[in-house]
């Protein structure tokens, strides 16, 4: 019987729980974090799609974003919508599963089955709420390579992520080069910028503001802190698209009415939708994983772990690199993705780069916009004839 | 493969096979792709379009978006066999330091210019007194890319001043056939349209 539900979790969560218990990997051996702490037993919640072939030589491993989970390419168990990504990864797509094994696993700190703030603590009994160590990009990677030492796979042939999934990406690549052929990180950054962590205070103070969230024990008081979680989604979507976009999808258009309301009633269109990300977002995520992965990013630095100059993560490289910026992504600007860029030129490593121009700011990752795709397939497919893998 | 321009399979020729070669303003990959396919060559591109770009990585070149002016500094010594650089340095801002950066980073760098010092050139402008266009050169003077013209003579006499070695040197005519020209002579400075050098830093 699952323990979990004994706890006061909402009914989504719990059936999701459920839903991924399938592919649970239960790793018993500690987990020493970069802060220090140990976790002494953890389980990896995945999923898989397609075939290992018998050289073990196609597996793609999907690194997802924030608030994105292992539900990369089929029906997400909460919600019930296509995965993020079934635009790209499925039988017949760009991501082939015909031809390639995709890998997807919920991030260490994240709350769709892999152990985060939400699950037990073994020393207690209760969930760990913030007695949950502080992870960070690093100790999600470490899980995953656990995870890809379970499936038998030596070297990925490439691994693949936007966003918090690119910092993943740049993660696997760069600790373990020899695990990884190729690398796509898309619509990332080498480290956090002081905006991008000023946005994810906005949203954790959002959390921690709401007498709901109890200190991070809201489950021992059956209570959630869903106002907070809301206003910390509503915040960090605007950072998601583009001024251009939120304009041309909404303007100044009114919700269901011909006349403002002098009151505070979602008059505007755009107030609405928020509500409405806010509201469906809560179903589904945990305040306090929340918390911990967003400051996972925020620790994400990838030139500090190498004394201060990033070419030195990529120094003598074999991976071959594809680089992917959006124009209009102001969360994590295409300048951010030069960064990378250059530090891979620095020591002659194998970079392609791609600058797509598209209007959808930073969700454009997970868009199906042509020539970013054209730009993916031609990148995957000469990896492949490189690869040996036609 | 049978497509690919005079100008750039004289290109091409120059490159020893299985060799290291960084191709700046690289466009569709043309040369790239021709490389790697009948030389073997481990072949990195620099181009400056989007669409250029993104053409090249879609037919699985390892190119990445920048310029010549910002993106060379970025590269170590030694890091390539060959750099090429065809009919871009009269674009850049900053042709002196290109070229030293291109002999930097590769053991070798191959350009090619448009020789301003060219008869047509020269006769266009004293015919008509207005700034002469060809093939090579076919913008207007207001929005022409090509903000830094030279002569093969000009070319040669900043090679010498940088003190760089010119291993090669080969005159093209209009239709970019190789002249049987010393690239020093007058000669050349009056007949060909182009020119492409083989160049090394001294020993």
């Amino acid at each position: 019987m699952n323990p979990l539900s004994e706890m006061s979790l909402s009914e989504p969560i719990r059936r999701a729980n459920e839903a991924a218990a399938g592919q649970i990997l239960v790793v018993d051996s500690p987990l020493t974090l970069e802060s220090g702490a140990v976790l002494a037993s953890y389980r990896v919640a995945y999923q898989t799609y397609g075939r290992l072939n018998a050289a073990k030589s196609n597996a793609i491993l999907v690194c997802h974003a924030l608030t994105g989970d292992q539900f990369v390419a089929d029906t997400h168990p909460i919600t019930g919508k296509p995965g993020w990504w079934t635009t790209l990864i499925g039988p017949g797509l760009l991501i082939d599963t015909d031809r390639y094994f995709v890998i997807c696993s919920n991030v260490l700190g994240g709350c769709l089955g892999t152990t985060g703030p939400k699950e037990l603590n073994p020393a207690t009994g209760q969930p760990w709420g913030l007695d949950f160590p502080v992870i960070t990009i690093g100790d999600m990677v470490a899980a995953q390579v656990k995870l890809i030492d379970h499936l038998n796979i030596d070297q990925l042939f490439c691994a693949i992520g936007g966003s918090m999934g690119g910092m993943q990406v740049l993660k696997w690549a760069t600790a373990h080069p020899d695990r990884v052929f190729a690398a796509v990180p898309i619509a990332t950054a080498s480290r956090h910028s002081a905006q991008n962590i000023a946005f994810h205070e906005v949203g954790r103070q959002a959390i921690m503001a709401d007498p709901d969230w109890c200190g991070g024990s809201y489950f021992l008081e059956d209570k959630r802190p869903e106002r907070g979680l809301a206003v910390a989604r509503m915040a960090a979507h605007i950072t998601y698209l583009s001024e251009v976009a939120l304009h041309r999808k909404f303007g100044r258009n009114l919700q269901d009415r011909k006349a403002i309301s002098y009151g505070f009633e979602a008059d505007f269109q755009v107030e609405s939708y928020l509500r409405h990300q806010g509201a469906s977002f809560v179903e589904r995520f945990d305040a306090n994983s929340y918390l911990y992965i967003t400051r996972a990013t925020d620790y994400f630095d990838l030139a500090a772990e190498h004394g201060g100059r990033l070419a030195e993560a990529f120094r003598g490289t074999p991976v071959r690199y594809c680089v992917i910026s959006f124009t209009s992504d102001w969360l994590y600007p295409t300048s951010e993705s030069r960064v990378i860029v250059h530090a891979l030129n620095a020591v002659a490593g194998n970079v392609s780069f791609v600058e797509i121009e598209t209007d959808a700011g930073h969700d454009a990752f997970l868009l199906e916009e042509p020539e970013f795709f054209a730009t993916l397939k031609g990148f995957i497919e000469g990896c492949a004839r490189h690869r040996g893998l036609n | 493969m049978t497509g690919l321009r005079r100008d750039l399979r004289l290109i091409a020729d120059m490159v020893a096979p299985g060799s290291r070669v960084l191709d700046i303003g690289c466009a569709d990959g043309a040369l790239l792709a021709y490389l790697a396919d009948e030389k073997n060559v481990d072949g990195r591109g620099m181009e400056l379009s989007q669409a250029g770009v993104n053409a090249c990585v879609r037919s699985g070149l390892s190119v990445i978006q920048g310029d010549a002016d910002n993106d060379l500094p970025t590269y170590p010594a030694g890091a390539f066999d060959y750099a090429i650089l065809s009919q871009t340095l009269q674009a850049t801002r900053q042709p002196r330091q290109v070229l030293e950066s291109l002999t930097r980073i590769a053991r070798r760098a191959i350009v090619s210019v448009p020789n301003f010092g060219y008869w047509r050139v020269r006769l266009g402008l004293l015919a008509t007194g207005r700034m002469p266009s060809s093939s090579l050169l076919a913008h207007s003077w207001y929005d022409t890319p090509n903000i830094h013209l030279c002569t093969i003579r000009d070319f040669l006499g900043l090679t010498a001043d940088l003190g760089l070695v010119v291993e090669q040197a080969q005159m093209l005519d209009r239709d970019g056939q190789p002249w049987r020209l010393r690239a020093d002579s007058g000669a050349a400075n009056w007949l060909a349209e182009q020119g492409v050098f083989l160049l090394r830093q001294a020993d």
